[in-house]
């Protein structure tokens, strides 16, 4: 099975409706996967019309609790809590949980044991059918820690859906940055799609999503996005693409048809057929001879 | 005052927002009611607003994360680290310590429970801060995290400690917040007076200033308002979304390509469109009187 991640560094350059455009065209020639890695800010069921079919709890790390009764405010939590997660209150110490990170340093040092630890549910994820394949996806609570471990939750589920149905593809929609969630969502990846727009962030950011990726020896390939917004920029871009031996895959021009792809809910591939879908459509010829090879 | 720019989605215009408030404000005869102007950069994943400001940095440290420095002359390897840790980053097999530096969050539990006082402290380098000034006798600092590093907490947490002055009252912090709605916006975000939202008018930004709303003044209690940034594109779910909520929406940024452009070579629209400049200005003083009320 090959595994196909869309990745970007900046966010905003298309992600999303690049992947949302693979899946439409992919599943159009044999059965796909596809996950959205990006559990923060998960985007990809807005376009691709999913049917939830199963919901599943995300329990990941623990919360520290102080029983009030039993609290005698010697203050020996908030000293070693090095999360700033510790408030003192009237009476007792509380715990702030969207500052805590379930280390138990505060629970060891306790002297009365009045803290004790609960597993934390800090998101969902889900299975769902789309037009296009079954969509693996998940919600992290808001300001809640461990997405890279949902996003290697929510993959590995994909795969073992993948391997279970003998599906040759896995698409996955990752995030933006280049930190835990992005280094989850990449790992095992035959491939790295990094979708990149010709402004300056762009570049620079286009630098550091590359060095990770090598970083983690995951092969990569480039599709310029809005490419005809700056031509300078997107020279800038095919220098440092050939100067680091990277393919680029295509070039997709700023065109409104995109967002109005988003506004209808749909792959901008199936919504329209003009220069932005025809880009998309050998983009993809591309990236399935590099897959392949 | 502190003020974040945040947005949930990545790629709706935090940046621009930031930088130009930030050069507009600077650039007050007398600086509103706040005597200094200073610019932090926590997106540390994709720090990009130095790209605009263009800063002259005169200080620079290296931060990270404390791990322990085990002394194995004093080690009885009795394990109670590992079974302290909650991050599975230490393990003792017969006369072997392990220790996996990448999963330390540096909460010090293992040199705190350490029976034979064998562990130590040093500093795992994960990024960088740094500190300068820019046009406008304005005070920069940004902070940057190491490629292949996953946690992007730890130098949001030291960067905002160094950078933030103690008194902020007569004083306009910007910050530049990280996209996404997981632990590094939390870290970002805390402690902040009001968030800023930049959103743009698409199925997409909405989808995610809800969750960044929730995140903001749901978790964190902070008041918020919004910019819709490339206004004129997508739906109305946005505006309808913010009456409906009672969220202020303080500026509105039309689609304008001559501002895509501007943005694509790394200029300051209030210096490109000098319009601009003063549209800016009246944001800083609807934020003021925001806050005041």
């Amino acid at each position: 099975m090959k595994q196909l991640v869309v990745l970007s560094g900046k966010g905003g350059t298309g992600k999303t409706s690049v992947t949302a455009a693979l899946a439409h065209l992919a599943a159009r020639e044999a059965p796909i996967v596809v996950a959205d890695a990006d559990v923060d800010a998960a985007n990809l069921e807005l376009v691709l019309q999913p049917t939830q079919v199963e919901e599943h709890a995300f329990i990941s790390g623990s919360l520290a609790v102080v029983d009030a009764a039993l609290c005698t405010t010697c203050g020996q939590c908030e000293e070693v809590c090095r999360f700033d997660a510790v408030v003192a209150g009237e009476e007792s110490y509380r715990i702030e949980p969207v500052a805590c990170e379930g280390c138990a340093s505060c629970f060891h040092q306790c002297p009365v044991q009045a803290i004790h630890l609960e597993p934390r549910q800090s998101g969902q994820w889900y299975r769902s059918e789309t037009p296009y394949g079954p969509l693996f996806h998940a919600h992290l609570f808001a300001g809640q820690e461990n997405s890279g471990k949902l996003v290697t939750l929510v993959k590995q589920q994909a795969r073992l859906w993948a391997l279970d149905h003998k599906v040759g593809c896995l698409l996955v929609d990752g995030p933006p940055g280049i930190g835990c969630p992005v280094i989850s969502a990449s790992a095992g990846a035959d491939l790295a799609l990094l979708v990149v727009e010709p402004t300056v962030s762009g570049v620079h950011d286009l630098q550091r999503i590359h060095a990770t990726t090598e970083h983690f020896r995951v092969p990569s390939a480039v599709l310029v996005n809005k490419a005809d917004l700056n031509p300078r920029r997107a020279k800038e871009i095919k220098s440092f693409c050939s100067e680091h031996g990277v393919l680029i895959v295509g070039h997709v021009p700023f065109d409104t048809v995109v967002t109005e792809a988003m506004v209808q809910g749909q792959p901008v591939t199936a919504y329209a057929d003009g220069l932005v879908s025809r880009a998309l459509q050998r983009v993809w010829r591309k990236l399935r001879g590099q897959l392949i090879s | 005052m502190i003020l974040a720019i945040a947005s949930g989605k990545g790629g709706t215009g935090k940046t621009t927002v930031a930088v130009n408030l930030a050069r507009a404000v600077s650039c007050l005869p007398a600086k509103g009611s706040h005597t200094a102007v200073h610019f932090v950069d926590c997106d540390v994943e994709e720090p990009n607003a130095g790209l605009f400001l263009h800063p002259e940095i005169v200080q620079q440290r290296e931060v990270g994360v404390l791990v322990p420095d085990i002394d194995l002359r004093r080690c009885t390897y009795c394990g109670r680290c590992a079974e302290v840790c909650q991050y599975n980053a230490i393990a003792v097999v017969q006369q072997k310590v392990l220790f996996f530096p990448e999963l330390c969050h540096g909460c010090g539990s293992c040199t705190l429970n350490c029976p034979e006082g064998a562990i130590a402290e040093r500093l795992r380098v994960t990024g960088v801060i740094e500190w300068g000034t820019a046009e406008g006798a304005l005070s920069f600092a940004q902070g940057t995290l190491n490629v292949g590093e996953a946690m992007a907490g730890p130098v949001i947490r030291q960067l905002k400690q160094w950078a933030i002055p103690r008194r902020t009252r007569r004083a306009l912090v910007i910050l530049d917040a990280p996209p996404g709605t997981a632990c590094p916006v939390v870290e970002a975000l805390s402690g902040c007076d009001m968030a800023l939202m930049v959103t743009e008018p698409t199925p997409f930004g909405l989808h995610d200033l809800r969750l960044a709303v929730q995140v903001a003044r749901d978790e964190l209690g902070l008041p918020v308002a919004v910019v819709i940034n490339r206004d004129g594109v997508g739906d109305s779910g946005v505006e309808d979304y913010c009456t409906s909520e009672g969220i202020p929406v303080l500026l509105r940024i039309p689609m304008d390509r001559r501002i895509a452009e501007a943005y694509s070579d790394g200029k300051l629209v209030v210096d490109a469109i000098p319009e601009y400049r003063t549209r800016f200005q009246e944001l800083y003083q609807r934020i003021k009187q925001g806050a005041a009320s």
